[in-house]
């Protein structure tokens, strides 16, 4: 048996309390670590649109990191939600059991976040939608803990109806996925372009994972449609979009927030884009009022892939997190009860200001059209200006 | 009516695929009595292949028809070395071992497949643009559209499975298949090598799905990592419904799966989001009237 003697013990004692003195000391110095969820598609077809979100709401955390006069360190918990409902549910009640993580930004996907807002309230945890569009996210229920900064698909159809009736077009066939995100965009869509006096010829909902679309391409041909409109997101639509021209369908393509994004242009080539209108709710980043500091800062992060539509929200509800956990601390109760708060908050794509669901009800429904492989404003492109012209035009 | 014209090319085009999908399986279960559920990942690995060597031949020069060539030279050469590796090194050493253990190992070395694609190609996760090397366009019959690629595709597909008919039909090879099916021990004592037998007729099957996938990347301009695996269900239920081990069984229930899908969205365009569900539920009610199949394997006539 090894003895110690008084003196062997009193250096060892000395040697072990010297780190943990200054340790003491550091740590006196550093701040709170506090988490926060991301949550969106990292793999998968609209793994573009994830990652470019999940940049931006990571340069949101290095930004407040970077400031010294902040309360707490944040630390970002990313996760992959894969666009997949049940995933979503998987990650969602993951993060949501973790005591330590106080608040979420989550989703791309609608089909995702319609299936996991129950946890979100069941778990007590705020959170920020920072795209998903469904209106029924926060329409449906009342929860306190869930909120959204994008837009609603309401207002996306309604505007775009209107639009495409100005423009003269009568005949149209609706083409959606048959996710809950893809049949509101349907119900809304049917909705608006009826009251206009508007035909729909036919309606054709698919699995958003669906390769062939040839028999219904076949039918849209024989009802011979001036507008093809589609409800869904981008892997679908770029897939429609380039077998409709296999099929020698010339009609005008007319989308939503679902394919905006360079995603979109990049899948079905500049060619075949050329001249699809879509409608979104929020003005291309160079608009925004915090739009070159944004993008000023996203390119000096060195980021390789493009922030997408998205982006910008995803940044804005991460921002609109922390902001409050400083001004309350973090804790999820009050954090919830903060957000519930939010009136005319100034953040880069303009003020932020929820209803009572939660819901940011800042109108940014902005009109885009396909010019020579970007999204341009509507009233900026030459489509406007009479120099091009959409397809099929009475 | 006047569009039945273009819904029986539609099928046609998915049939094709389907039916040389099936073919594969039934080659397989034939020679082997083995289910191989890798088939549909071994299919994606093939148009995988295909894809970068479109990518090689076009950045090194070379015109289209070379690329086309090379997308199914290399598509089929990738299948069929990943055939007979999956046979060689997994499927014989596990012959003896009961049925069920075969079919997850091949299941296993599915997922293996699908993923290593997924995580080790660039962008993987992502679907990939598929270079259009065939004419586009088409033509009009009345008032059905014919799809110029379409028709060189099925003719392609229909001229294949004719090749794969032959080989077993009318050569040295193809006997000492027909003789393995038959009867391994009697063949074996016939002086046929098995060794050599066994992987050569998993090449074979495999080739079918590296054309089928380079038929399917052409088709739709795109493949993914995950397309092989409904197409191995499909591909499966073709093989089963038409009578597997029976070779014009999965091209029968390949073509009968299509023309079920494609008559539900023609017949009634709101119901396209149930094809497949409509299309497997008359696959069942067939199944459940027919147990072994349309065209019932016969001991004689195995692949």
């Amino acid at each position: 048996m090894v003895t110690i003697t008084k003196r062997a013990f009193a250096a060892l004692a000395t040697a072990s309390l010297l780190p943990l003195a200054f340790g003491g000391f550091d740590a006196a110095f550093a701040k709170d670590k506090v988490k926060i969820a991301f949550v969106g598609p990292l793999t998968g077809a609209l793994s573009p649109h994830g990652i470019g979100g999940r940049n931006s709401a990571e340069l949101a955390v290095k930004l407040m990191n970077a400031d010294p006069n902040t309360k707490y360190d944040y630390e970002l918990v990313v996760l992959d939600d894969e666009c997949k409902p049940n995933i979503g549910v998987q990650v969602v009640t993951k993060i949501a059991s973790d005591r330590s993580i106080v608040a979420a930004v989550p989703h791309y996907c609608s089909a995702t976040a319609i299936a996991t807002v129950d946890i979100f309230n069941r778990f007590k945890l705020p959170m920020v939608v920072w795209a998903a569009v469904l209106p029924e996210i926060t329409y449906a229920n009342k929860f306190p803990e869930v909120h959204r900064v994008s837009g609603i698909l309401i207002g996306q159809n309604r505007i775009g109806a209107e639009f495409m009736k100005a423009r003269g077009y009568k005949k149209f066939v609706s083409f959606v996925d048959s996710t809950d995100y893809g049949k509101s965009m349907n119900k809304y869509f049917t909705q608006f372009t009826l009251e206009n006096g508007n035909d729909i010829l036919g309606t054709f909902s698919v699995p958003p994972d669906q390769q062939d679309l040839s028999a219904e391409l076949t039918k849209i041909k024989e009802l011979n449609p001036e507008v093809i409109y589609f409800g869904g997101l981008t892997p679908l639509g770029a897939r429609l979009r380039t077998q409709m021209a296999k099929f020698g369908i010339n009609a005008q393509f007319e989308g939503n927030s679902g394919i905006m994004g360079d995603a979109f242009i990049n899948a079905a080539g500049p060619e075949l884009t050329e001249g699809t209108v879509t409608f979104f709710d929020s003005p291309p980043i160079t608009k925004m009022p915090g739009g070159k500091m944004f993008t000023n800062a996203y390119k000096a992060a060195g980021y390789s892939e493009p922030p997408e539509a998205y982006g910008p929200f995803a940044f804005i509800a991460t921002n609109l997190v922390m902001e409050t956990i400083e001004k309350v601390g973090p804790d999820r109760a009050k954090i919830t009860e903060d957000l519930g708060n939010v009136k005319d908050r100034p953040s880069v794509v303009g003020p932020i200001t929820f209803d009572d669901h939660g819901q940011n009800i800042t109108p940014l429904t902005t009109k885009y059209v396909v010019q020579d492989g970007k999204w341009v404003v509507w009233e900026d492109s030459e489509y406007a200006a009479g120099k091009r012209k959409l397809k099929n035009l009475p | 009516m006047g569009m039945i014209g273009q819904h029986l090319l539609n099928g046609m085009m998915q049939g094709t695929i389907y039916g040389l999908v099936a073919m594969g399986f039934t080659i397989f279960f034939g020679v082997m009595n083995v289910i191989k559920f890798s088939h549909g990942d071994v299919l994606t690995l093939g148009a995988f292949g295909g894809l970068v060597a479109v990518w090689a031949t076009h950045s090194l020069g070379l015109s289209v028809p070379m690329q086309f060539v090379a997308a199914f030279a290399a598509a089929m050469l990738l299948s069929a070395v990943a055939g007979a590796g999956i046979s060689h090194f997994l499927i014989m050493p596990l012959r003896n071992a009961p049925p069920l253990n075969m079919l997850l190992m091949t299941m296993m070395v599915g997922t293996v497949l699908r993923e290593a694609i997924r995580l080790f190609f660039p962008n993987g996760t992502n679907p990939q643009r598929f270079p259009e090397l065939l004419p586009s366009g088409g033509f009009n019959i009345g008032s059905s559209f014919f799809r110029t690629d379409a028709l060189i595709l099925i003719v392609a597909g229909i001229a294949s499975i004719g090749v794969v008919y032959w080989i077993i039909n009318r050569t040295k090879f193809g006997l000492a298949m027909r003789a393995v099916a038959e009867d391994v021990e009697t063949a074996r004592t016939m002086g046929i090598n098995f060794a050599r037998v066994i992987p050569l007729t998993f090449a074979l099957g495999s080739i079918t799905a590296g054309f089928a996938g380079t038929i399917y990347g052409l088709y739709y301009s795109e493949i993914n990592y995950g397309m092989g695996l409904l197409l191995a269900v499909i591909g499966f239920t073709a093989a089963i419904v038409g009578g597997l081990g029976n070779i014009w069984g999965a091209i029968v229930g390949g073509y009968l799966f299509a023309g079920l899908q494609t008559f539900v969205v023609a017949a009634i365009p709101s119901m396209s989001d149930y094809k497949n569900v409509f299309a497997f539920v008359l696959i069942i009610m067939l199944i459940t009237w027919r147990p072994t199949g349309l065209l019932a394997e016969r001991g004689s006539e195995r692949v």
